[in-house]
């Protein structure tokens, strides 16, 4: 235990791999439950019964676990930077609440949906389905977009745009889940929503972009550095991708740029904003991080679980992979 | 405006108080669910099958409730105990990222399995599936129990001064993680809630036995209600008397390093030998009626009965009352009575658990009235001393957070206004007021569906509606 506490493991870069990992689980949940926001904000525009059950049947077994994203997310914040995710939650209150409500709305509302058969019921339900899952991608938009400035108070124009091109960026990530779960119009009209929510998205991450370069003149340097240019440059041409692959019918293809688009996102965020960890209180990396022992106790707790985590969601995806059959429902 | 501080502390306690709901009937289920599906793969009888898709959507829809309420925790300890998050979050952050990573990853991807892939995987990986589930949810409560032991018992740590500010110092993760407090609470909490999910079987089970039974109303399925109700009878005489024995194990271990807590438990203010334990008391003086602090007392109770419990089975050993302390005493009313329920029940579900399996041996499980109002009486009482055991943890810890090294009211976050804090303890009061609503109601109506139908087995299984009753099913056939 002595050497545990004495220096760093490996002697590695523990500060900024945690801050890397803290964005890395972050891009997890925005990539995958970003499919279930998206299909939930897709549910709005069905009108058939039988297929809005087949919207629900493809998130069913999917949602729950990833949602622990969040969870870990959180948990990953505040082990290796307690400092951070205190001030940061307390910072932003309302916020993070709304947030807490919004996931709890799309949460609760399949199940209750799936409860009665009644139009009306349903008909309530399914906006509660819709209103969650828009809001809750919104939100963390806006909760990203915040940290990165540091701005005081909650509603900021960057936050905002933030906020509507993460919900654009879930709604082109739906849409090519449903590529791969279903078939036929349902399929056909999911992709031409995907296609122009990808388009939109690269609009509203530049307007986003020069927001924050307007607003925070202390970011200006970093946004204008090498890797966000190519970040930014490397998400036109996966959006361009998406749009072919999603033409062509090739979902899987579509699907993966979505992945590069979200980690794209998440990497633009955690390189304008390193060294600092949270600009509003001026905490750097290299300050806010814990000290060494239980660093280096989580460093290998997570090294350990990471590999197997992925591995269950490996299992999790390929046991229902394919398309929905007729007949299954959510319930 | 309610003072942050308060709004803060009753926020956790009613977002707390809620979400244990959940997890218990999670970790409770689990080894039932487990059962039913090994029993199923081995015996093919479609009984089992019954059994495990009726208890899996029940395990479904709290398993939702519980993560929608629980992840408002998880964002908790920053959003409103900043203080304590920076404080403390050396020790306690570790714990509950790993709890997602170990425990909560683990359950919730098999869980997907375990709901929607019965016709997808092999027999033996979905009773793998339902075994990983059910470890995912105990693992939960490893990590969440090490977190909150750590505030009652705090060991391997030191205080260091860091930018001007003291913060919780990690030095010995072992002793940290498995200190003393922790083996007892995870006893404790685990044991209670397998008790508490076979009163709420046995509850629900004996509603359909007396309806059919005693009432002699036609019920579907009512072999499969009897075969229900034995299942929850033999796990509640195994978890009912272990609960007592190990409360009173507890007990003393809680005197041990907790004496002004147990001194609250017991509402004794001055230190004394051959204390009794009181059955009740009430404050002498009229007017002291609502005060949680009120001294004067008049009790009637056990003589040596506190003294007892403290020292592990001397009446006359000596106990340290609350004015020997240099701190505020918790609400003491508040833990004396949450605690006296708590321990009046755990009584109440051994003669229970008895009662049945005497009417059970003589063949007259099925016809006794009495009996099957009893359970369905007693099918939330579990549930209530867990709450009430809780409060008698977490409010008798009181006035600290950590048990003599942080103060509640330092724990709070400095930018908390009153109005912020206002706003969102209404929303959460309204809210999961709302929540356990519809939790109740969603409930109800798969109670009110009653098991589903299963291919081939229907035939059989309805026909014990007609058939004697007591003939065809037995627990461990
Ligand atoms: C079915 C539920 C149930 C039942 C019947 C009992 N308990 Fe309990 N008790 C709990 C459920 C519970 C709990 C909710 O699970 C707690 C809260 C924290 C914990 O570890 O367990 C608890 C806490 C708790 C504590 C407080 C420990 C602390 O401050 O950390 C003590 C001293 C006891 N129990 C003792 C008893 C005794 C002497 C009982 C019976 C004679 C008893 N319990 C029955
Ligand atoms: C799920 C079962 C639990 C219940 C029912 C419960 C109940 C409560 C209650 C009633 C309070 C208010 C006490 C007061 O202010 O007088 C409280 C406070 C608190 N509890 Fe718990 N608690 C539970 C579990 C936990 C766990 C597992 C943790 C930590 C991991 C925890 C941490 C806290 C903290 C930080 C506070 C706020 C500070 C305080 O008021 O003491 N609780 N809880
Ligand atoms: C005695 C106290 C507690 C126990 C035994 C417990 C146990 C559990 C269990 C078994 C689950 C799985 C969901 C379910 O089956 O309903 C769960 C969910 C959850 N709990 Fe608790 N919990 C406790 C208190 C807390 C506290 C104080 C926190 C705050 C950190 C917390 C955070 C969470 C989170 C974030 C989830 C959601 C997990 C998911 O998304 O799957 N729990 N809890």
């Amino acid at each position: 235990m002595t050497d545990l506490a004495g220096e760093a493991l490996f002697g590695l870069p523990l500060p900024e791999i945690w801050f890397g990992l803290v964005f890395f689980v972050l891009g997890m949940f925005l990539f995958l439950d970003g499919f279930d926001f998206g299909i939930g904000i897709l549910f709005a525009t069905r009108e058939d019964a039988e297929e809005k059950e087949t919207l629900l049947a493809a998130i069913g077994p999917f949602w729950d676990g990833n949602e622990v994203w969040l969870v870990v997310f959180g948990g990953a914040l505040f082990a290796a930077f307690p400092e951070v995710y205190a001030n940061l939650f307390s910072r932003y209150y309302l916020l993070m609440f709304a947030i807490l409500a919004a996931l709890g709305l799309r949460g609760l509302s399949p199940e209750m949906y799936e409860e009665r058969e009644d139009d009306q019921w349903r008909r309530y339900w399914g906006y509660a389905f819709v209103v969650g899952s828009a809001l809750t991608p919104f939100l963390l938009g806006v909760f990203a977009i915040n940290w990165l400035t540091g701005v005081a108070g909650i509603v900021s124009v960057p936050g905002v745009l933030g906020g509507l091109a993460v919900v654009a960026l879930t709604v082109a990530d739906g849409a090519a889940f449903l590529g791969l779960k279903t078939r036929g119009s349902l399929r056909d009209d999911a992709s031409r929503y995907g296609t122009r929510a990808a388009v939109a998205y690269l609009g509203l991450v530049a307007l986003t972009l020069v927001a924050v370069y307007v607003t925070t003149p202390a970011l200006q340097s970093a946004l204008l550095s090498l890797p966000v240019i190519a970040l930014v440059l490397l998400s036109v041409a996966l959006v361009a991708g998406y749009v072919v692959a999603t033409r062509r019918g090739e979902y899987l293809a579509a699907f993966a740029s979505v992945g590069g688009l979200v980690f794209g996102l998440v990497t633009v965020i955690a390189v304008t904003m390193f060294p600092a960890v949270d600009r509003a209180t001026g905490l750097s990396v290299s300050e806010g991080i814990v000290s060494t022992l239980p660093l280096n106790l989580m460093t290998i707790m997570m090294a350990l679980l990471l590999p197997i985590v992925l591995s269950y969601f490996g299992v999790l995806y390929s046991v229902f992979s394919g398309p929905i059959e007729s007949g299954e429902t959510y319930g | 405006m309610v003072d942050p501080v308060v709004a803060s502390r009753l926020q956790f306690a009613v977002t707390t108080i809620v979400h244990i709901v959940f997890p218990v009937m999670s970790m409770g289920l689990a080894p039932f669910l487990i059962y039913f599906t090994w029993k199923e793969i081995r015996t093919g009888e479609a009984i089992y099958e019954r059994l495990r898709r009726f208890w899996v959507k029940i395990f479904a829809v709290s398993f939702v409730v519980g993560t929608v309420t629980g992840l408002v925790l998880e964002f908790e300890f920053g959003t409103n105990f900043a203080a304590f998050s920076t404080f403390a979050g050396e020790l306690f952050g570790g714990p509950l990222a790993t709890e997602g990573m170990m425990a909560f990853m683990l359950e919730a991807t098999f869980l997907g399995i375990f709901i929607y892939g019965r016709d997808r995987v092999s027999d033996a990986f979905y009773f793998l599936s339902s075994v990983l589930v059910g470890l995912g949810t105990w693992l939960s409560a490893v990590w969440i129990l090490i977190a909150n032991s750590w505030m009652q018992t705090p060991r391997g740590y030191e205080l260091v001064n860091e930018g001007g500010r003291q913060v919780v110092h990690l030095t010995d993760p072992m002793a940290a993680y498995f200190n003393p407090r922790f083996q007892y609470m995870f006893l404790h909490m685990q044991n209670s809630a397998v008790e508490s999910v076979a009163l709420f079987m046995a509850g629900v089970a004996a509603y359909f036995v007396y309806k059919h039974h005693v009432r002699g109303d036609e019920v579907e399925n009512a072999a499969f209600w009897v075969k229900t109700l034995k299942i929850a009878i033999v796990a509640l005489v195994i978890t009912a008397p272990l609960q007592v024995i190990h409360g009173d194990l507890y007990a003393r271990h809680v005197y041990e390093t907790q004496p002004q807590k147990f001194a609250a438990m017991e509402a004794l203010w001055e230190t004394d030998t051959y204390v009794p334990e009181y059955i009740v008391a009430f404050p002498t003086d009229i007017s002291h009626i609502l005060d949680p602090r009120a001294k004067e007392l008049l009790g009637i109770g056990i003589p040596g009965g506190a003294s007892w419990l403290a020292s592990g089975g001397n009446p006359q050993a000596e106990i340290r009352g609350l004015n020997s302390f240099e701190t505020e005493a918790p609400p003491v009313a508040v833990v004396f009575w949450a605690f006296r329920i708590m321990v009046g029940l755990g009584f109440w579900f051994i003669l229970l658990g008895f009662w049945a399996s005497y009417r059970w041996y003589r063949g007259e499980l099925v016809e006794d009235d009495l009996l099957h109002k009893a359970f369905m009486g007693s099918s939330l009482l579990g549930i209530v001393a867990v709450e009430t055991g809780w409060i008698v943890t977490e409010v008798g810890r009181q006035p600290w957070v950590i048990q003599d090294v942080m103060l509640t009211e330092n724990s709070v976050s400095p930018s908390l206004t009153g109005a912020e804090a206002t706003f969102t303890l209404a929303g959460f009061v309204g809210g999961y007021a709302l929540l356990l609503a519809l939790y109740t109601y969603v409930i109800r109506r798969i109670i009110q569906h009653g098991p589903p139908e299963v291919d081939g087995g229907a035939v059989e299984a309805d026909a014990g509606t007609d058939a004697p009753p007591e003939a065809e099913v037995s627990v461990d056939d």
